[in-house]
């Protein structure tokens, strides 16, 4: 780049101001006149049909308008259409209020409309649906296991075993069990759907991907693609559960078209029970080393669950072929149908979880070893994608594991287990290795430049709360040249230049790049207008050879021969320019490197000697990411990952019924994220990281990765702490007990 | 939710005549949790009494050197009030292992004895329970229990009661003075609440219509001996998985007296008197803590997912039992557990 005043630097949130004020609009925010208020029933049942739904008494309240169920909702091709959408798994994606057909508890059975909140509430607690019940398969242990006969976009099936087993002198060998989870952003899901006609539909909602949304309601609809807009500006947190588009988006807009009236439906936080999560696994990992610690085997089994009528998928157990060489390789991986919800992809989908037996597997093998976790790791280290056979872009992990470890103070560490007390408290210190993919995705953004010197950047993009909107203003700011304040960033809107989902940690260096591009692309728009000049400075000057500055065009290496802005549009009789950008990642990089972000994360725990009771005193989680455009932003995003990933290893699990096929534990009171008063002493470490291969701006992006590695490094802690593997996530205090 | 009426009652007598002839009506003050119970269905009142305007909301000495807790005294002016922190410090640090900073700012001292269970089941109206729907049958049994009795449960119910507050005001001996059509009287506060028996979906012994009116402390008599553990799922904002609350009046280096109340067990705040007897005499130390432990957890039973409660209940039995006779009770702001 060739200003960097902006990028690199800290920055505040430029949309902080409108949030902390209440000015940023979500999607239940909206102001719209006329608006219906849709609230909605769920089945009480895992498995079977309907029979019958009652609606008298809710149809008798005043102030309802309509209710929608199965039988009684509009008769169009509309079902027929394909309900599929971009990050769709293989299977029939389900449709709201299709048939009568229950596939899981909670479904949406009914969606009561009214003139007022209040009373759609009240009138949806009055609607009685009876059943023919089947019982329901939950149980991720009991259920047939299978390969999934057709692979999900985007997710590559584990690769064909290398090697044979052997007899290696060093084994270790465990069973690891992760739960389900379930994102619970702040905000409920929400759709406010208003039509113009029957042929064009605005819908606020809330999602990663506005575009998704889009065209998903396009299809279904049968409408032009550039006759539905959906937008949202603002997402309060989503975690991967707005990838997909939820039943709340299809429902409000099918009303909103069956009453021609605008239509709002809000999700309770029990309904976000019914958007799926992250599935639950059921994982075996074998190792197998030389008395020096070095891998021979590497065994990774992973079954995971999903429901009867999709196969979701993630990638939990290729990790394990790209972590550490081994002559032998074997990474199996399976899923279980049961009766629930589509899982979704949650935050570092299948790293998360797999990673987690990897890296405590890994642990028990220094133990066994008698080798220092971060010596066994270095010992082991990839210096080319072992799977593959192919150099990283660029891969900065042994840094990271000097850099955290000497943050940490990893050297003082007594490898003994329980050999480090603190008064009546076990201390234990855990490290883990966290990685995940440096994704690099096609995005298209338009940089616009008003002659007042005011550039506004529009992509489809959302932020998802994680500073998309800060780190695109400085990147714009410094490649026009203009202070953050002059820069507008506009997303999360349908209508602007192609984006995809926001997900997978790829924004911040697609959408980046495309804004990088667009903003070059700009200037080479304006210096044709300057060089149109009589006698313009500029005349000879090439692309490379001018910067936009304070609102002049000039010589790089001659600040005094410029054109002003101003003056170049005029050239041109322009009040405005403007030009696109797209970032397209080059096939041949993905052919040759291999790109991941990794990190080192280093964890202290102290555990009540009598109690068992756990607090995690210190985390340390040094990353290695590239370029890091905002180092504000990128620790926040970080911070949130190390506490999700707290959450993961101590306290989050969605605890389920078989007998009922029913979560039971869906309120945020029962279902636990770490409160403040979990959350202790969080350092990251920056690795410098020189990327050169995957894209102009050298960046990797860090949504995802603050929280891989995290549950192992501290479950890791825990056992060096009391002797106890705890190989079943969260790790309670009954786990602990009876090792105490 | 559904519809109800409301009325905001300008006296006790008023309140007690509007609630009293309808067995649906209730009364409301910080709502903390009537209102969740309503918006999930559970409680489905046809009159709402808000009794937030009556004067019940003092802190005052009693004639025998006690204290006197107004019924809408909230939970946070309880905890913070000078009187309260120097002469029942137990009470103020229960109070403030519970909930958060704003719902105790909500909740008040008469709502908290009333707060209804947290099981998972009384939660969720596709489910089975007797609580709810008396003769309907218990669906937390057979099911998931980390939250639910080791004691005191019946056939019908192994629901716990949720309250941090409760089990200090049951150790402290508190009495609950309520009002009724038919005059005032006293509860003590160990036959306040009931255990589930055939009927759970009683929870207390207060009559249709009766209204806490305050809650006494008698006068204190175990100075900086007591203290109150309570161990859960993370270190704020969960209910107990076990609480203990212990207090010790020491002389001469021996026991006088002892009061042991646990939460987080029982339909009810789990107290023996005999258990408190038999450690009057002994030395404070590990042995008598032990035997206090296994005596107050005698018949202690899992239901499965909450079989590690009876272990934990005994480990944390002891920790109190210690921190109260040492004198150094467990801060509620430090999460760290104290030895």
């Amino acid at each position: 780049m060739p200003q960097t005043q902006h990028v690199g630097a800290e920055r505040d949130r430029v949309d902080g101001p409108a949030k902390v004020t209440g000015h940023a609009r979500y999607a239940a925010e909206f102001p719209v006149d006329g608006l219906l208020y849709g609230v909605i029933v769920t089945s009480s049942i895992a498995r079977g049909r309907i029979t019958a739904i009652d609606l008298d008494a809710a149809l008798a309240v005043p102030g309802v308008v309509q209710i929608f169920t199965h039988r009684r909702r509009p008769e169009s091709d509309w079902y027929k259409h394909d309900f599929s959408d971009d990050v769709a798994p293989p299977g029939q994606p389900f449709r709201a209020l299709y048939d009568d057909v229950v596939h899981f508890s909670g479904q949406p059975i009914a969606l009561v409309v009214a003139e007022e909140f209040g009373i759609a509430r009240h009138a949806a607690t009055l609607v009685k649906a009876t059943y023919q019940a089947a019982t329901p398969e939950t149980d991720l242990q009991t259920v047939a296991h299978y390969t999934p006969p057709k692979a999900r976009n985007g997710i590559a099936p584990p690769p064909a075993r290398r090697g044979k087993a052997g007899d290696a002198p060093l084994r270790v060998e465990g069973e690891f069990r992760t739960p389900f989870e379930y994102q619970n952003p702040m905000e409920l899901f929400a759709a406010t759907a208003v039509w113009d006609g029957d042929d064009k539909l605005t819908v606020y909602d809330k999602t990663q991907g506005v575009q998704n949304g889009q065209n998903q309601l396009a299809k279904i609809f049968g409408l032009k693609p550039d006759h539905v807009r959906v937008v949202s500006h603002y997402v309060g947190g989503a975690f991967g559960a707005g990838l997909r588009p939820q039943y709340s988006l299809f429902l409000s807009a099918m009303a909103a078209r069956a009453l021609e009236r605008p239509v709002r439906v809000v999700l309770t936080r029990d309904q976000m029970w019914s958007i799926g999560g992250r599935p639950a696994t059921i994982q075996h990992v074998r190792l197998g080393a030389g008395p020096d610690g070095k891998l021979q085997s590497i065994e990774h089994d992973a079954v995971g669950s999903t429901s009867r009528y999709e196969d979701q998928q993630e990638n939990i157990v290729n990790w394990s072929g790209l972590l550490y060489p081994a002559a032998t390789t074997s990474l199996g991986y399976k899923l279980g149908k049961l009766d629930l919800v589509t899982p979704n992809d949650m935050r570092a989908p299948g790293a998360a979880s797999g990673v987690f037996a990897l890296e405590c597997a890994m642990d028990e093998l220094a133990s066994e070893a008698g080798i220092d976790p971060v010596e066994l790791r270095l010992r082991n280290y990839a210096d080319r994608d072992p799977a593959e056979d192919k150099p990283f872009t660029s891969k900065e992990l042994r840094a990271a594991y000097r850099l955290g470890a000497e943050k940490f103070g990893w050297g003082e560490r007594n490898p003994a287990p329980r050999s480090m007390r603190d008064g009546h408290e076990l201390v234990g210190w855990g490290m883990a290795t966290g990685v995940w993919e440096a994704l690099y995705v096609p995005h298209t953004a338009r940089a616009t430049l008003t002659a007042d010197g005011k550039a506004t950047i529009a992509c489809a993009a959302s932020d998802i709360g994680t500073g998309t909107y800060t780190i695109l203003t400085q990147i714009a700011a410094d490649a026009l040249g203009l202070p953050m304040e002059d820069v507008t960033v506009c997303l999360g809107d349908s209508k602007l230049p192609t984006a995809p989902v926001e997900g997978g940690s790829w924004t911040a260096a697609s959408a980046g790049t495309a804004v990088h591009i667009a903003c070059s692309e700009l200037i080479g728009k304006l210096l044709e207008q300057a060089r149109r000049l009589n006698d313009s400075p500029l005349g000879a000057a090439g692309r490379d050879d001018v910067v936009l500055a304070a609102g002049r065009l000039q010589l790089r290496g001659d600040p005094a021969k410029f054109v002003t802005l101003g003056d170049a549009l005029r050239a041109g009789g322009l009040d405005h320019i403007d030009a696109e950008g797209s970032a397209k990642p080059d096939q041949s990089v993905a052919e040759k490197f291999t790109a991941n972000t990794h990190s080192a994360v280093f964890a202290e725990v102290k555990v009540d000697a009598e109690l068992g009771v756990v607090r995690v005193t210190r985390l340390v989680i040094a990353v290695a990411a590239g370029k890091i455009l905002n180092p504000k932003t990128a620790r926040s995003q970080l911070l949130g990952g190390a506490v999700f990933g707290l959450g993961m290893a101590l306290h989050e699990e969605s605890m389920l019924d078989h007998r009922f096929g029913r979560f039971m534990n869906r309120n945020l009171g029962e279902y636990h994220i770490p409160a403040h008063a979990d959350i202790h002493a969080i350092d990251i470490v920056f690795v410098p990281e020189q990327e050169d291969h995957l894209n102009p701006l050298g960046v990797k992006g860090v949504g995802e990765i603050g929280v891989v590695g995290t549950a192992a490094a501290i479950a890791n802690a825990v056992h060096h702490a009391t002797g106890v593997r705890v190989r079943e996530l969260p790790i309670t205090i009954d786990k602990l007990l009876p090792g105490l | 939710m559904n519809r109800f009426d409301y009325v905001r009652a300008d006296s006790v007598d008023a309140a007690i005549r509007a609630a009293a002839g309808d067995p649906a009506a209730r009364y409301i003050a910080g709502g903390t949790n009537l209102v969740d119970l309503m918006k999930y269905g559970v409680e489905r009142p046809s009159l709402l009494v808000d009794i937030t305007q009556l004067p019940l909301r003092g802190i005052e000495e009693t004639s025998d050197g006690g204290l006197r807790l107004g019924a809408l005294a909230g939970n946070s002016e309880v905890a913070f009030d000078a009187r309260v922190r120097e002469r029942y410090p137990l009470l103020s640090s229960a109070i403030l292992a519970g909930a958060s900073q704003q719902l105790r700012n909500a909740a008040t001292t008469g709502g908290n004895l009333l707060q209804r269970t947290r099981c998972y089941y009384f939660y969720d109206v596709a489910t089975p329970c007797n609580k709810r729907e008396p003769g309907s049958g218990c669906s937390a049994i057979g099911g998931r229990t980390r939250i639910h009795a080791i004691l005191g449960a019946s056939d019908a119910c192994i629901a716990t009661h949720p309250s941090d507050m409760c089990v200090a005001l049951a150790a402290l001996d508190a009495t609950v003075r309520v009002a009724g059509r038919d005059g005032e009287r006293a509860i003590p506060f160990g036959e306040f609440h009931r255990l589930p028996g055939d009927a759970p979906e009683r929870d207390n012994n207060l009559e249709q219509g009766e209204i806490i009116l305050s809650v006494d402390l008698p006068p204190d008599r175990f100075g900086p001996h007591h203290t109150y553990i309570k161990l859960r799922d993370r270190l704020s904002y969960a209910f107990a998985l076990v609480s203990v609350a212990a207090a010790l009046r020491l002389e001469n280096g021996a026991i006088a007296e002892a009061r042991l109340a646990l939460g987080g067990v029982a339909h009810r705040p789990w107290r023996k008197p005999d258990v408190e007897a038999s450690l009057t005499g002994e030395k404070p130390g590990r042995a008598a803590f032990e035997r206090a432990a296994a005596e107050l957890l005698a018949g202690a039973r899992g239901q499965g997912d909450n079989d590690f409660k009876i272990d934990l209940a005994r480990r944390a039995i002891i920790r109190a039992l210690g921190q109260a006779a040492a004198g150094k009770p467990q801060s509620q702001s430090h999460k760290r557990l104290e030895p």
